[in-house]
């Protein structure tokens, strides 16, 4: 005759090792593996320090990707003791795990005792459901996530690289978003400016793209700068940011970015556009060149073409905007290979992306030097500034 | 040897257009030269008074910036792609 259920446990518990969670408290930090079997939101409400998590009905096929080693020392536990009971056979007699334990009472008898129990921050269901296409990345997942929604990117200038950056970056839920731009909208930005509309030509860029970001996605907080950024507030502004997109269309500010940013050690994603032609590169102070580095000086301001004279194909910066925007990502996660000491050329005519090597200037006049040796009388100065300021009026 | 030279859009004007163009030439320094002399406009706008490359201007071979080779006595391969490259500001 079957066994009851009852009789099944008893059973089971006779044939496993029990551990009490007096002796798992030691054992925490002692490289014994803790796995909690229970459901995702029983683990979500609240789990024991370091614990990983591999529901029971997985178990069989995901403990080897959590615990690989056969002979590694297993606690398994669950609610009361009974999942963990069962899971401990699993592993012992099927999986050849040699020291698996199951915990007495489970994480009930845990938080009896007063133990302690970590609540991981969770995403709330529509967020679930809102990421759910990144969560499902491993790269990415719900850590990967929620590294998005804490991190803090600002955008200098809401204008043709700014648009399509900004609204990727409030899509994918990067949970603050500093917007920068004095400008109000205009007919003739419309051309590229996709996160103005028609209906907002004369209103602020920084109102607009608060409304566009805030239409897409609700969660992102946008903090807004409705100036021009100069030496008298570039270091309020841009302290506390992770990353910074430079999509700035005049070289003075692309320096004062620059030497600022050296300075406060924030990572520039930046990208500039005219005509056909893109360009984009990554300047993390420190571990890569720096734009100056690139680019020791401007033009002097009749060279400096700007596409507001010289026009430029609506859509480009989409097409670098968004190359901006992946790269923005990838800083914020920790992956792949951002680009770096690298400069990518993208000629749209040609359909070509050409890359060359961008290197740190060992006589670099700023990120040559500490951060604190950069005085402010100098940040964002190179030679005949004033004329060409002057020139550029 | 003969190399071809990308010319960005924004000295397109001095270049009549060309986007690229085949020079002749054993260093940059001469595929440079043999440019200048097809084009006489983009001397000033590359090149400063005594020669040297315009600080804002920078040329790479096969992707890497000539001044971290030999500058423009680096010498160039056959069917080496030499792009020049001026800084951009717009956004």
């Amino acid at each position: 005759m079957s066994p009851s259920g009852a009789e099944l446990l008893r059973q089971v518990k006779s044939q496993i090792e029990e551990v009490d969670p007096s002796e798992v408290k030691e054992l925490i930090d002692e490289g014994v593996a803790i796995v909690d079997v229970r459901e995702t939101e029983e683990f979500a409400a609240g789990h024991l320090p370091g614990a990983k998590h591999v529901p029971r009905s997985y178990l069989e096929s995901r403990i080897e990707g959590v615990v690989p080693d056969r002979s590694t020392q297993i606690i398994l536990y669950c609610a009361s003791g009974n999942r963990s009971a069962y899971g401990a056979r699993t592993l012992t007699e099927e999986l050849g795990y040699e020291h698996v334990r199951s915990m007495t009472g489970g994480i009930t008898l845990w938080k009896d005792r007063g133990y302690d129990v970590v609540v991981p921050r969770a995403l709330s269901p529509e967020q679930r459901e809102r990421y759910s296409r990144h969560v499902l990345i491993p790269e990415i997942g719900t850590e990967g996530q929620q590294k998005l929604l804490d991190a803090k990117v600002l955008l200098l200038g809401a204008g043709g690289l700014g648009s399509p950056t900004a609204l990727y970056l409030a899509a994918a839920g990067v949970g603050t978003l500093g917007i920068v731009d004095d400008d109000v909208v205009d007919l003739s930005n419309l051309q590229r400016q996709v996160i103005h509309s028609t209906q907002r030509i004369g209103i602020p860029k920084v109102d607009s793209a608060e409304e566009s970001i805030h239409a897409l996605n609700p969660d992102v907080n946008v903090v807004k700068y409705q100036t021009r950024i100069d030496a008298s507030n570039i270091m309020e502004i841009i302290e506390g940011y992770d990353v910074i997109v430079d999509g700035v269309d005049n070289f003075p500010t692309r320096y004062l970015l620059n030497d600022a940013t050296v300075r406060l050690k924030i990572p520039v994603v930046s990208a500039s556009i005219l005509g056909f032609d893109g360009q984009l590169s990554v300047f993390k102070p420190y571990e890569g060149p720096c734009y100056r580095c690139l680019f020791r000086e401007p033009p002097p301001a009749e060279l400096a073409p700007s596409c507001g004279a010289n026009g430029v194909l609506g859509v480009l910066p989409g097409t670098m905007g968004l190359l901006q925007a992946t790269e923005v990502v990838k800083l914020v996660l920790n992956i792949g290979e951002p680009a770096i000491g690298r400069l990518l050329l993208y000629d749209a005519l040609g359909a070509t992306l050409t890359e060359v090597k961008v290197h740190r200037d060992p006589d670099c006049p700023i990120c040559s030097r500490d951060p604190e040796d950069i005085g402010d009388e100098e940040m964002g100065v190179f030679p005949d500034y004033e004329a060409f300021c002057a020139a550029a009026g | 040897m003969s190399v071809v030279v990308k010319i960005p859009t924004q000295l397109r004007s001095a270049s009549g257009g060309e986007a690229e163009t085949v020079l002749d030439g054993a260093t940059v320094q001469e595929v440079l030269d043999g440019l200048f002399e097809r084009f006489e406009e983009l001397r000033a706008r590359i090149s400063d008074d005594d020669g040297s490359l315009r600080r804002f201007v920078n040329v790479y071979l096969a992707g890497e910036d000539i001044r971290f080779l030999d500058g423009l006595q680096t010498p160039v391969k056959d069917g080496a792609e030499l792009t020049i490259l001026p800084a951009v500001a717009g956004g």
